[in-house]
């Protein structure tokens, strides 16, 4: 490994490639994962912990596997995803129009943004249940769940975003004739890609624990309700199995937002991470 | 109202006076009582000390601003509107989501004017500027000094008569300022549009201009406005010779003056 690393690579383009291949903190990284899983295992089985406590890594992958193979993951997945991306959908469009409209009316701002940033001093997760009282156990409560947990870092971030165009810039479109619209779609709405993909990217896995802590309150179905079934019953290693699922989510969606925003903001090396403060 | 009787007369500023509202409840007066006739074809430079408001004055010609008091007339018909004018910044304010092409087409983008004549336009103007290689590339690619001639390239694009610019080689080094100086007279021999050159340089001020524009401090008034009678084209050596030396002495004790008496 160590004389593979110090090759020197053909062309700039194999180097590129080689650089990707083998990034050696990811390689340590998923060593210690592994590492910790053995550890992990062999502690179990050497001292026989029970299964109501910690499930060895075995289990909780043989429980993964007969849920995939019962069906009882794959459709208790697709509801908890259903709620994930109707409710992040929601977020997504109100709290752009609710941006758009801070940032372009002054009255709406005066009177909107004082009232926001109150709201944003209230944890979220605690309006759970009474949404549950008023929209009833089915999906509608949890889609509303998740839209408000994240809606706040979305709008957050889309009006720094809608903001974040330098006043002279503005001007130079003025200056050849821009309307207030064509500012806006020339201007505005790229200058705000970046910090509005820090919101996404902040808001998406704030989505899988909206949907989660929904299904905690109360539900008949959906990833948060099997955790809760597994626990009842023991079943320790379907909990943990759960939670892998639910991170795999997390991690796939998440990168699917990465992904996206690499793809329209090119023009940032490094998009702006203003999402650390929300 | 004055009406210009010099048929010449491209820009007119009679009084134009500029009062900005303070935080504080005050006022500060950017602009005194400035006025100037500017005649086609002309390269005037502006200088003067920070917030003098020589870029107030740009920005008033141009429509970014309105004066308090006074008035700007386009001449000879008064028929010079916004896109008669052409306007480059101090910094070069380029978008980065669009390539070096797509940046010099901001302004026919804008008015939904983009055609095959203007695509010629543009790629006329990578030539000039020495960027025909970089069409393609993003600004971020490109230095500082080439992504202010695309700003020169963006305001040139509509083909204004009238280039208002405003320290447009101020965040550059002095090497690359002067190159640009130079590359600058000579894309105005080609076609003698009417230049107004906002700078902090004497002797940048000097090697450009027909005439030269010197501004007191606060409030902005004319000190005066200074010949300049040398030989064009220009080189950088004219800035060793005795004639230019005289010039950019004559137009620095103007300045001293102007700081003393306050």
């Amino acid at each position: 490994m160590s004389t593979q690393t110090l090759e020197a690579p053909a062309n700039s383009d194999t180097l590129v490639r080689g650089r990707r291949r083998r990034v050696p903190e990811i390689t340590y990284s998923v060593l210690v994962f592994i590492g910790l899983l053995v550890v992990w295992q062999v502690v179990v089985t050497m001292f026989d912990i029970s299964n109501i406590l910690v499930p060895a890594p075995t289990a909780v992958a043989g429980s993964l596997v007969d849920g995939f193979q019962d069906g009882s993951l794959l459709t208790h997945s697709v509801v908890t995803l259903k709620e994930i991306l109707v409710g992040f959908g929601i977020a997504v469009g109100s709290a752009l129009v609710a941006a758009v409209l801070i940032t372009q009316f002054r009255a709406v701002e005066r009177v909107l943004f004082p009232l926001l940033i109150l709201t944003q001093t209230i944890p979220k997760v605690a309006m759970a249940p009474l949404l549950i009282v008023w929209f009833g156990i089915g999906i509608s409560s949890k889609v509303l769940t998740v839209a408000l947990i994240a809606f706040f870092p979305l709008l957050i971030n889309a009006i720094l975003g809608f903001r974040s165009a330098a006043y002279e810039q503005v001007e130079m479109l003025r200056s050849f004739g821009a309307s207030r619209m064509q500012v806006m779609r020339h201007l505005q709405i790229p200058s705000a890609l970046p910090h509005i993909f820090a919101g996404l990217e902040v808001a998406v896995i704030l989505s899988v624990t909206g949907a989660v802590v929904a299904e905690f309150v109360g539900s008949s179905e959906g990833l948060g309700y099997l955790i809760q079934a597994s626990n009842f019953t023991l079943d320790v290693a379907r909990t943990f199995a759960v939670i892998v699922v639910l991170s795999a989510i997390g991690i796939a969606l998440h990168a699917a937002v990465v992904q996206l925003g690499k793809w329209l903001v090119f023009w940032t090396a490094t998009p702006t991470d203003t999402a650390g403060e929300v | 109202m004055p009406t210009s009787t010099d048929t010449d007369c491209v820009i007119r500023l009679d009084s134009l006076s500029m009062l900005y509202p303070t935080k504080s409840g005050g006022t500060v007066q950017a602009l005194d009582d400035v006025s100037l006739s500017v005649r086609a074809g002309e390269f005037i430079s502006i200088v003067g000390p920070s917030g003098c408001g020589k870029s107030t004055l740009l920005r008033i010609i141009m429509g970014l601003s309105r004066q308090t008091s006074g008035q700007v007339t386009f001449g000879p018909s008064d028929d010079t509107h916004r896109n008669q004018l052409g306007m480059v910044f101090q910094q070069p304010l380029l978008l980065p989501w669009r390539t070096v092409r797509k940046n010099l087409l901001t302004s026919p983008d804008l008015h939904h004017a983009r055609d095959a004549a203007t695509h010629a336009k543009a790629d006329e103007l990578l030539v000039m500027l020495g960027l025909e290689e970089f069409g393609d590339r993003y600004p971020n690619e490109l230095s500082g000094g080439m992504q202010q001639r695309v700003g020169i390239g963006r305001a040139l694009m509509h083909d204004p008569r009238i280039l208002l610019m405003d320290e447009p080689f101020g965040a550059l080094d002095a090497m690359t300022r002067d190159q640009m100086g130079l590359d600058l007279l000579k894309i105005w021999d080609q076609d003698r549009k009417t230049v107004l050159f906002v700078t902090h340089s004497i002797p940048e001020a000097v090697l450009l201009a027909d005439r030269v524009v010197v501004m007191t401090p606060r409030p902005g008034r004319l000190a005066d406005v200074v010949e300049v009678a040398l030989p064009r084209p220009r080189r950088l050596e004219n800035i060793n010779t005795p004639e230019f030396g005289e010039i950019v002495l004559k137009i620095r004790k103007l300045l001293d003056s102007e700081h003393s008496a306050h």
